[in-house]
């Protein structure tokens, strides 16, 4: 047991002797895995937001768009033809997540006067398939159908067209047309470019100031709604294969288009993204750790005679290599620490969703990935071995006598 | 009894030009528990060779070594280390304390390698011996800032602290005056016999060599007795410093 104390209170007590000489020769090993570290992390959460903005705008791998019409006429087909076919269909195959899609311009009462804004009718499952994250409030819920004022889901601009700063006031708008009625804004999302005004609708409401049957690929200005199947990504292909087919029959010869609506390459994309990133923290740590070997090697030499004086009191040369090895791994895992330390607060505290996501919260907030941390200590304590290694082989070969002559 | 026993001893070192160079031949030397024997010799004529050949630190290329009675030259390496550290004891010319740490931690240096309790109580004897040595105040002082005496009698300190039964001493008075040279080899003198250890010296001052109790000349690699030498006027020695016993 004492021999292992003592080679750690042997390689401690070099470390805290050459402070000056570790510190310098750990600055590029701090720096190499508190970038790596970093990094890392911060690749993580860029694809994590990079894969939640490819969802909000195609939906979660693998969503299938569904559309269908008559190709003589281009109508779409019947409302409570459609219901049934898509009731079965979604039976069928076990499919539980689907979500619809309508486009429409809704008329809503502004302080400035009546404003046709694009409107999305969407089921509340939308927003769990789109990755839907409102700033302020909340998103649509199956209860709003039933609502006796239509709920809407709103963008900034929109509430700053209202001259609404928030929601604390519980804010209303008048929905016009043939039925005039009022809405509650329930929820703010951070959507569209500039002043562009959008609105979110539940698909279908039982109000007599709605069309009951909207969840339906109705006709609207923007063409027929579609229905979205989120099924896992390996059965894509064959889902779509037998929506067009089942739906096309059910439904009496209507032209049925299924289609992945989601990138099927974001993961690809994703993989190869954090593949480079790790590639360059590999290349700093190489160089973090080249600089540690340098150092070692040039204060070995320095310190021959020591060594040889150490090999005059007993030391055997595996003590000696232990040493100078220990020396090297004790001091590169207390920088990785510190590097990994820093890098958790750093990451932890910058504000990433305003400089990566435009502010809009990331339904994932991915953690500091515990991974990233440790391999940061483990690649800090590899580095640390291997650029130990050298000088340990060199300061266990140097002949003693001439070590204690030098 | 003999305690170290050279008999028939050569090294030799191979040159540039695939020729050898003889750098101790035929060396016979008998090292008795408690004795002090001094090796005089000129610069070059192979006497720090011999003193690496009796402290393990090298090996002979001809004849035989015995440590107790037991022969050395088959023993390996892991071995040979702890002999080194459990029954030599070193002073260098050059004092050789480890540069930055304290006297203290430099007494201490050597019991690093020691096991069990006297590796766990490394301060506590390094401070005794400290003490034995007159150093008792000044543990916490780093070897640059004490003179070349203090710094030899750190070293002393640090030769004894394992309680070795051989102090191999490398021209310990070597870079020091006169006068702190003959005090510190007093030191070393007294507290090598209190310790009960043999003290091999070697030197190329004759006064030092006239403080042991048998003496040798080296001369191109070859021991002989040396005649007593002619009295030389010295700086008397200081009384010897009694030196407790550290490890009862």
């Amino acid at each position: 047991m004492t021999p292992v104390l003592a080679t750690l209170a042997e390689a401690w007590s070099e470390v805290r002797v050459h402070k000056a000489r570790v510190v310098l020769s750990l600055v590029g090993v701090f720096l190499a895995v508190f970038a790596m570290t970093t990094v890392t992390a911060l690749g993580l959460i860029v694809a994590q937001v990079q894969q939640e903005q490819s969802e909000r705008m195609s939906g979660r791998s693998a969503t299938i768009g569904v559309t269908a019409y008559d190709p003589q006429t281009g109508m779409p087909p019947d409302a409570a033809e459609w219901d049934a076919a898509v009731a079965g269909l979604t039976e069928r195959y076990g499919i539980t997540t689907t979500a619809s899609i309508g486009y429409e311009e809704t008329r809503f009462r502004m302080p400035g006067g009546t404003q046709l804004v694009q409107t999305k009718r969407v089921s509340p499952s939308y927003g769990q398939l789109h990755r839907i994250e409102p700033i302020e409030g909340r998103w649509l819920r199956a209860g709003d159908r039933d609502s006796l004022a239509p709920a809407v889901v709103v963008n900034e601009a929109f509430l700053g067209a209202l001259g609404v700063p928030d929601l604390a006031g519980r804010p209303t708008v008048v929905i016009g047309g043939q039925t005039p009625v009022r809405a509650a804004i329930v929820g703010v999302v951070r959507e569209g470019y500039g002043d562009e005004l959008l609105a979110y609708r539940v698909d279908r409401s039982a109000g007599p100031w709605d069309e009951p049957t909207t969840a339906t690929p109705a006709a609207s200005v923007y063409g027929p709604s579609t229905l979205e199947l989120w099924v896992g990504a390996d059965q894509a292909d064959e889902v779509m294969a037998v929506v067009s087919h089942d739906l096309g029959l059910a439904l009496g010869g209507a032209q049925v288009d299924a289609y992945r609506q989601d990138s099927p390459d974001l993961e690809e994309t994703l993989g190869m993204l954090r593949l480079a990133i790790r590639g360059v923290g590999v290349v700093v740590l190489a160089l973090g750790g080249l600089g540690v070997l340098n150092i070692g090697l040039v204060t070995v030499r320095q310190r021959i005679r020591e060594i040889g004086v150490r090999r005059s009191f007993g030391a055997t040369s595996s003590r000696v290599f232990a040493a100078i090895m220990l020396e090297s791994v004790c001091a590169t895992f207390l920088a990785g620490l510190a590097a990994v330390a820093l890098s958790v607060v750093l990451v932890r505290n910058l504000p990433l969703e305003s400089l990566l996501n435009s502010g809009v919260p990331l339904a994932d907030v991915p953690a500091f990935p515990l991974a990233a941390a440790v391999e940061g200590l483990v690649a800090a304590t590899a580095v640390g071995a291997l650029a130990g290694l050298l000088p340990a082989v060199i300061a266990v070969r140097a002949k003693v006598i001439d070590a204690i002559r030098f | 009894m003999t305690l170290l026993a050279l008999r028939g001893i050569s090294r030799e070192v191979g040159l540039p030009d695939g020729g050898v160079l003889p750098i101790l031949t035929g060396v016979d030397l008998d090292v008795a528990a408690g004795e002090h024997v001094a090796i005089v010799g000129r610069s070059g004529s192979g006497k720090s060779t011999l003193l690496n050949l009796l402290g393990l630190l090298d090996t002979p290329t001809d004849g035989e070594y015995l440590l107790d009675g037991e022969p050395t030259g088959a023993l390996r390496a892991r071995r040979r280390a702890r002999l080194r550290g459990e029954v030599f004891g070193f002073v260098f010319q050059q004092f050789n304390l480890l540069p930055r740490r304290t006297a203290e931690e430099n007494v201490a240096a050597p019991l690093l390698y020691a096991r069990g309790r006297d590796y766990l109580r490394r301060r506590r004897t390094a401070r005794e011996m400290l003490d034995r040595v007159g150093l008792g105040t000044r543990g916490d002082t780093v070897p640059e800032k004490l003179s070349g005496g203090e710094q030899q009698r750190v070293a002393i300190a640090r030769a004894l602290v394992r309680s070795p039964r051989v102090v191999l001493a490398d021209e310990p008075t070597g870079a020091l005056d006169v006068e702190t040279g003959a005090q510190v080899m007093a030191l070393l003198a007294s507290a090598a016999a209190e310790g009960g250890a043999a003290l091999v010296t070697i030197t190329h001052d004759l006064n030092v060599a006239r403080l042991a109790d048998r003496r040798y000349r080296l001369d191109a690699g070859r021991l002989a007795p040396l005649a007593d030498p002619a009295p030389t006027p010295v700086v008397p020695a200081p009384a010897p410093v009694p030196l407790a016993e550290v490890h009862p």
